[in-house]
C-alpha cells in the first residue's frame, strides 16, 4: 500500500539572526505498510514520527528540503497526489484535538470530511452519523463542541473523520495519549478494526506496550532513523529476538518487564 | 504525614467530586492512586497540594495546615509541563525559581547545561518534564503528587525520570503520590494503592492483581 525508501527531510533554524542552516530531523527512514496491517512506528519524543507523518501527508512547512521515494498504490506520491488524496485515500488522525474546529458540532465536522471524501451533500449526515454510531458517540457528543468532550470522545470523534473518508491508509499520530485504559483501548480497538477492514493503518506512538497488541510489525525510530522493523511478536522475553539494543532497551525498561535500562543503575524495586 | 481528612469538592448542582475523602501519607512512602478519567484524581492533588481549598475537611503536614503563602510543602507535578512554565522565561530561570539545584541533582535528571538559555518550547516534553519535576524538589518540600507526569513519555525517558526522583525521594524521605492509569507502574513504584471511584476512595479493585504478565513475559502473547 504504502512504500517509503530512503525518505530524509531537513527543516530549517537560524543559527544567527540571518543564518539560516538545515537541521536534518529525518535521514533514511524506509519502511512499508500493508494493506490489512497495523504498522506501528515507535519512538521517544524528538525522533521524528510526527514529522514523518507530516511528510507523508505533505503538511510540512514550507522552507523543508525533502528527498527519497514514496510510493502509494504502486505510484509515487508527489506533492500534488498528496493534495488530492488527502482526506480521500490518505488520512490523518492528528496527535493534537486542536484540529477540531472549535466552533462547530460534531457531527457537523464528521460530515464536512464525508463531504471531501465524496459522499453528496445529501448523502454526508447519513454516513456522518453512522459513523458517530459506529464510535459510540450518542446524540449529546454529536452536537457537542469540541471542549465539551472529554479527551477519548474527541479522539473517537477524529477515528470518525478518518472512518467516513474511507480511506485506503489511515494514519494515526499518538491516539492514546491522556486516555484512561478504556477509552485507550476503545480507540486502539477502532484502529484495529480498520486494519481488519483491509486498510493499511500506520500507528504512530512512544507507548511500545499498547501499540503491541494491535500491531503486526513495529518500527523502532530514534533520532530521525528507522533502527529495526521486527514482528510484534519479536517483542517478548529478554527480547533476544529484537537485533538492536536500543530497541532491547524499550522493551526491557517497560513496568511490566524489568523497569531497568543497561545505562543506568538497575530500578529500585519496592514490591 | 500528610493527612487530609473529611475531604469535599464540588460545583453546585452537580454531585460533589470528592466526598469525604480521607488519606494519610508518611515521609518516604510511596502511595499510588488510579481511577478513570474525570473520577477526581487531579482534583484531588490540587487539594493536597493547596491550589484549591476544600468545600469541608482540611489537608496537614505533620500538624500544622498548608501555609498559605511561600513555597509549599507538597508541590504538584503536572501532567503536562509546557502549561506549567512561562513561556517567557528562560528554562534557567524556571528550573531555579525556588532553589538552585545542585549539579549532580541536574546531571541525575539529565538536564543538559545547553539548556538553561533555551525557552520552554524548544525543549521537549520529556525534557520539560524533568526541569518540572527538578523545579519543584526545592529543601522545604516535604510530599510531591505526581499527576501522570510520565504518561506522554517513552519506556526509557520514562525510567529515567522515575529512577531520578526515587533518588531524590529516598534521600530526602519525600513521601509521593503517584496518580496514574498504569496499574504496572503503580505496581512497580508504590507499596500501597489507592482507587478513586464515585468521589470516595477504595481500595483497588480493578488492577488489584498482581500484574497479568510475570516480568518478561510479553502482553502481545497474552
Amino acid at each position: 500500500m504504502l512504500q517509503i525508501d530512503d525518505l530524509s527531510l531537513q527543516l530549517p533554524y537560524y543559527a544567527s539572526w540571518w543564518r539560516r542552516q538545515w537541521a536534518e530531523v529525518l535521514a533514511g527512514v524506509s519502511l512499508d505498510v500493508r494493506p490489512g496491517e497495523v504498522h506501528a512506528v515507535i519512538g521517544a519524543s524528538g525522533a521524528g514520527k510526527s514529522l514523518l507523518a507530516h511528510a507523508l501527508m505533505g503538511l510540512l512547512p514550507a522552507p523543508h528540503r525533502q528527498a527519497g521515494h514514496l510510493t502509494f498504490k504502486g505510484q509515487p506520491l508527489t506533492a500534488a497526489r498528496q493534495r488530492q488524496l488527502r482526506g480521500r485515500e490518505l488520512a490523518l488522525i492528528p496527535q493534537s484535538l486542536s484540529a477540531l474546529d472549535p466552533l462547530v458540532r460534531s457531527q457537523r465536522q464528521v460530515r464536512w470530511a464525508a463531504q471531501r471524501a465524496g459522499h453528496t451533500a445529501a448523502r454526508a449526515p447519513h454516513t456522518a452519523n453512522q459513523a458517530l454510531a459506529h464510535y459510540q458517540l450518542d446524540e449529546r457528543a454529536q452536537q457537542a463542541f469540541p471542549h465539551q468532550l472529554s479527551g477519548g470522545m474527541a479522539r473517537r470523534v477524529l477515528t470518525a473523520m478518518a472512518h467516513v473518508s474511507s480511506a485506503q491508509l489511515v494514519i494515526a499520530d499518538e491516539p492514546s495519549v491522556g486516555l484512561d485504559p478504556q477509552q485507550r483501548d476503545r480507540v486502539l480497538n477502532a484502529l484495529a478494526a480498520l486494519a481488519r477492514e483491509g486498510k493499511a493503518v500506520l500507528l504512530i506512538s512512544h507507548d511500545l506496550r499498547h501499540a503491541l497488541p494491535i500491531a503486526q510489525r513495529v518500527t523502532i525510530m530514534r533520532q530521525g532513523r528507522c533502527l529495526e522493523t521486527a514482528p510484534a511478536a519479536a517483542f517478548e522475553g529478554d527480547g533476544h529476538a529484537l537485533t538492536t539494543r536500543y530497541a532491547q532497551a524499550l522493551w526491557r525498561a517497560l513496568p511490566d518487564n524489568h523497569f531497568t535500562s543497561p545505562v543506568t543503575q538497575p530500578a529500585p524495586h519496592v514490591a | 504525614m500528610l493527612d487530609a481528612s473529611g475531604l469535599r469538592y464540588g460545583v453546585a448542582g452537580q454531585p460533589a467530586v470528592l466526598d469525604d475523602v480521607s488519606l494519610t501519607l508518611d515521609a518516604g512512602e510511596w502511595l499510588g492512586l488510579d481511577g478513570v478519567s474525570g473520577a477526581g484524581k487531579s482534583t484531588l492533588g490540587h487539594l493536597l497540594a493547596g491550589h484549591l481549598t476544600p468545600q469541608a475537611g482540611t489537608v496537614t503536614v505533620d500538624g500544622a495546615p498548608l501555609p498559605r503563602r511561600g513555597l509549599r510543602p507538597v508541590q504538584w507535578l503536572p501532567q503536562s509541563p509546557e502549561l506549567a512554565v512561562n513561556p517567557r522565561w528562560r528554562v534557567k530561570q524556571i528550573l531555579e525559581e525556588a532553589w538552585t539545584p545542585p549539579d549532580a541533582l541536574r546531571d541525575a535528571f539529565g538536564i543538559e547545561p545547553a539548556w538553561m538559555n533555551r525557552f520552554p518550547q524548544a525543549l521537549s516534553g520529556g525534557e520539560l518534564q524533568r526541569v518540572c519535576v527538578l523545579r519543584a524538589l526545592a529543601p522545604g518540600v516535604r510530599y510531591l503528587v505526581a499527576d501522570e507526569i510520565s504518561s506522554m513519555l517513552d519506556p526509557l525517558t520514562q525510567l529515567a525520570l522515575w529512577q531520578g526522583l526515587r533518588r531524590v525521594a529516598d534521600e530526602r524521605q519525600l513521601g509521593v503520590l503517584v496518580i496514574s492509569h498504569d496499574a504496572a507502574l503503580l505496581n512497580r513504584l508504590c507499596s500501597r494503592r489507592l482507587t478513586l471511584s464515585d468521589g470516595r476512595l477504595r481500595p483497588p479493585k480493578r488492577y488489584g492483581a498482581p500484574p497479568a504478565t510475570a516480568p518478561g513475559q510479553s502482553p502481545a502473547s497474552r
